[in-house]
């Protein structure tokens, strides 16, 4: 008996707590499951007190949305774009916002999982986003894509570099795509005559290397660049590097290309310098962060040329002003996640203007306008300058080469 | 009367079938009224994966007495071989239903065969061998999925385990599993409605076999090997059975799954062991073997994290403190006592009391 009560009252309780995620259900239920109801005002008093921002409520502000991993093993990425896109709100509230109305923004974790993506995309839909900057990963993006383009909501995406990201009209990104990078970095290197023997290592279970790798294979054969070895690693075996170095040396490789992320390409590094192969270093924009990494002897890096949308050094105004503010806060030099985030936030701020939205528009009128304005709009910001988009979503902007020299990322 | 002539089983199982569907009706009802968050719409079908999930582990670990750890790795089998059929005929079937349910029977099939084949060795082992051999087939079903490259063109389909490039399409191929990147473009198939009669199914199913005689078999097998094996119950056909059930049931949740988002890769994050952990979780939580324990258990834990929201980057550690809380109410010594001097007889009453009074 007492377990049919139990199980009764927690169906009970069950349901109810379901019914009080609906936030104004509360009144109309019966008084059954007490506990439940007061729980469920209290639940949705936290969530509208949940965005980071809170500029002064005086009347209406645009509701930007933001998505990405803050927990799990994909963080530093969701957190540095978290970061970015807080100093790049501040910066525009003070200066009066967006057409004199003030910017709002709600971050949420995805934790590098499409599904947790998804809901956190509806987390956001319920506060009343009006626009999304997300997600930060891949995958993740993808899925959501599906959903932003079921409600027709504008979304620029500061880090999805998987072609398919963007493959609805209100979809947008801030970087290059996985294909775009291995394209260029193929060009670069049979355009400046760099090697004609090249070896590749890279990631097989990472699908940001994989679709870099792909293209710059598919665009090596029209530079005449021969690919003599290549090797695979995955994530859950990325720590012993000494046969693909050993294959890419006994291949005869002048460059090793490293389409993946810094960590292991610190390791890959250390591995050639102790079987002293020397060829030139190749990577892509994953390797921004190299100089960081602990423990690693930075001159083995000299030298190193990667693909990179920003450095931090760099002498422009802009760049200056967003590392001096971005150190003076959390104390660390941005990364590359937290300056696409810095211009996306801006890029919305641009377009907006360029289509005149104004805040009482829904999300989906607001991204009718914006997908127009988007194509329309030149964009200068810490990532690149005179930056276009495609109706497909596709920026246009020239890709930098960084060489390391000295100890520190240098244009070339 | 009547329901006096109903044994206590049927009692209980007619209250696990009632309360699925009550959840049904009161979301739907609720979902028109358009009192349901977006958040909460958007959870109702992975809240049926894990439901699923959970009430076919509970089968082998609950019923059959066997850890499994590798139920994710079902899943995940289920997953793609349904997601691949779906896009590769998504031109040509374009009734959904119909492609849902040939996609559901693929993906239950191929989950099966999984389970029969990883069954015949894995068997053989019992208790924690059997759990850590289950965990690393889960891990290698997810480490061969990462690998496989599959296009089709028009010469027909090719394969590869290294790269895209070395399938050598045509120009107009298409490829369709595309390694590390796994699926993407499955259409969406899945509804709550689908994932509650799936629901149903599910415990059609288990509890039918649980109270015929091939489920008093397993449970006899479970309880004393040797007994069974010398009143003649055939122990590696009926262990198997179970398994195989099990795996299927799990490739179910897979499809749903897989038709639920547009995009599908083998992550150690959704068909890593974690999953698998999680799955156990689920049951251990809402009583081994006890399979309307185990509904409430996968609501609820999937529920939490995403009701924490609010908390931001603390809600995790506030998830494994519920977790551990409730384990220890549950089924610590200390908590059982509290429980029992606090019953729910006496609060019952007390409410009712209550609800007079007001």
């Amino acid at each position: 008996m007492k377990k049919k009560a139990l199980c009764l009252l927690l169906a009970c309780a069950m349901t109810f707590s379901l019914a009080a995620c609906g936030g104004k259900s509360g009144e109309t239920e019966a008084p059954a499951a007490d506990n439940a109801e007061t729980e469920a005002p209290a639940e949705a008093g936290d969530d509208a007190e949940a965005p980071a921002e809170t500029p002064a409520a005086d009347g209406a502000v645009f509701k930007i949305g933001g998505i990405g991993p803050t927990t799990g093993g994909a963080s530093a990425y969701g957190i540095a774009v978290q970061r970015g896109m807080e100093i790049a709100v501040e910066e525009i509230n003070a200066a009066g916002g967006i057409n004199g109305t003030q910017i709002e923004l709600n971050f949420q974790d995805d934790e590098h999982d499409p599904e947790k993506s998804v809901n956190a995309y509806n987390t956001l839909k319920d506060w009343g986003m009006q626009v999304l900057v997300g997600s930060v990963t891949s995958n993740p993006c993808i899925a959501v894509a599906e959903k932003t383009n079921e409600d027709n909501m504008f979304q620029l995406t500061p880090s999805g570099t998987a072609v398919k990201c963007v493959q609805y009209d209100n979809a947008f990104r801030m970087c290059f795509s996985d294909p775009n990078q291995g394209l260029e970095s193929a060009k670069y290197i049979g355009e400046n005559s760099l090697a004609t023997k090249v070896a590749v290592i890279y990631d097989s279970s990472d699908p940001y290397s994989v679709g870099i790798y792909e293209a710059f294979r598919a665009e090596a054969t029209n530079q005449n660049i021969e690919i003599v070895s290549d090797a695979a690693f995955t994530a859950d075996n990325k720590t012993d590097f000494s046969t693909a170095v050993q294959g890419a040396k006994n291949a005869g490789a002048e460059l090793l290309y490293m389409p993946f992320y810094y960590t292991e390409a610190s390791l890959v590094l250390a591995e050639c310098s102790k079987q002293s192969y020397t060829p030139l270093f190749f990577g892509v924009d994953g390797m921004d962060g190299i100089l960081s990494v602990e423990n690693f002897d930075a001159s083995l890096a000299e030298d190193l040329m990667y693909m990179a949308p920003f450095v931090p050094n760099s002498d422009d105004e802009m760049v200056k002003s967003f590392v001096s503010k971005y150190q003076e806060k959390y104390n660390e030099v941005p990364n590359q996640f937290a300056a696409d985030a810095y211009d996306c936030v801006y890029v919305v701020k641009a377009a907006m203007e360029e289509a005149g939205v104004t805040v009482d528009m829904d999300a989906s009128a607001i991204c009718d306008a914006m997908k127009t304005a988007m194509t329309s709009i030149t964009f200068d910001g810490i990532t690149g300058k005179g930056i276009s988009w495609e109706a497909s979503g596709e920026p246009n902007k020239a890709p930098l080469i960084v060489q390391i020299k000295g100890g520190e990322g240098v244009a070339l | 009367m009547k329901m006096k002539a109903l044994s206590k089983n049927t009692k209980s199982n007619l209250i696990t079938y009632g309360m699925v569907i009550l959840a049904y009706v009161v979301m739907e009802i609720l979902t028109r009224a358009g009192m349901v968050s977006s958040l909460l719409q958007g959870l109702l079908v992975p809240l049926c994966t894990y439901v699923i999930l959970a009430v076919s582990l509970n089968l082998v670990v609950g019923i059959s007495g066997e850890l499994s750890l590798g139920h994710a790795g079902f899943m995940c089998v289920g997953a793609f071989a349904s997601a691949f059929f779906s896009n590769y005929t998504k031109e040509a079937i374009t009734v959904s239903g119909l492609r849902f349910f040939l996609a559901l029977l693929i993906g239950a099939a191929v989950a099966a065969l999984f389970g029969f084949l990883i069954g015949i060795p894995v068997l053989r082992l019992r208790g924690d061998y059997l759990a850590i051999v289950t965990l690393a087939f889960g891990e290698i079903i997810k480490n061969v999925i990462n690998v496989i490259f599959l296009g089709h063109d028009s010469k027909g389909f090719h394969i590869s385990f290294k790269d895209a490039f070395s399938m050598n399409m045509e120009p107009d191929g298409e490829v369709l599993i595309n390694g590390p990147q796994g699926i993407t473009g499955t259409p969406h198939d899945s509804s709550f409605l689908i994932g509650i009669i799936l629901i149903l199914i599910t415990l059609f199913i288990v509890i039918n076999m649980v109270n015929s005689r091939t489920g008093r078999a397993i449970m006899a097998i479970r309880d004393n090997r040797i007994a069974a094996e010398s009143v003649g119950i055939h122990i590696t056909k009926y262990k198997l059975l179970a398994f195989t059930v099990s795996a299927s049931l799990a490739g179910v949740a897979g499809v749903l799954y897989a038709h639920n988002l547009s995009t599908l890769a083998a992550q150690p994050k959704n068909f890593g062991y974690n999953m698998s952990i999680m799955i156990l979780v689920f049951v251990v939580l809402g009583g081994i073997g006890n399979i309307r324990g185990s509904i409430i258990a996968a609501v609820v834990l999937t529920l939490l994290p995403e009701l924490l929201r609010s908390l931001n980057d603390y809600r995790m550690l506030m998830y494994a403190i519920v977790l551990i809380a409730t384990m220890i109410f549950t089924s610590s010594p200390g908590g059982q006592a509290f429980r029992e001097r606090y019953s729910l007889k006496v609060l019952f009453g007390q409410k009712k009391q209550e609800k007079e009074a007001e």
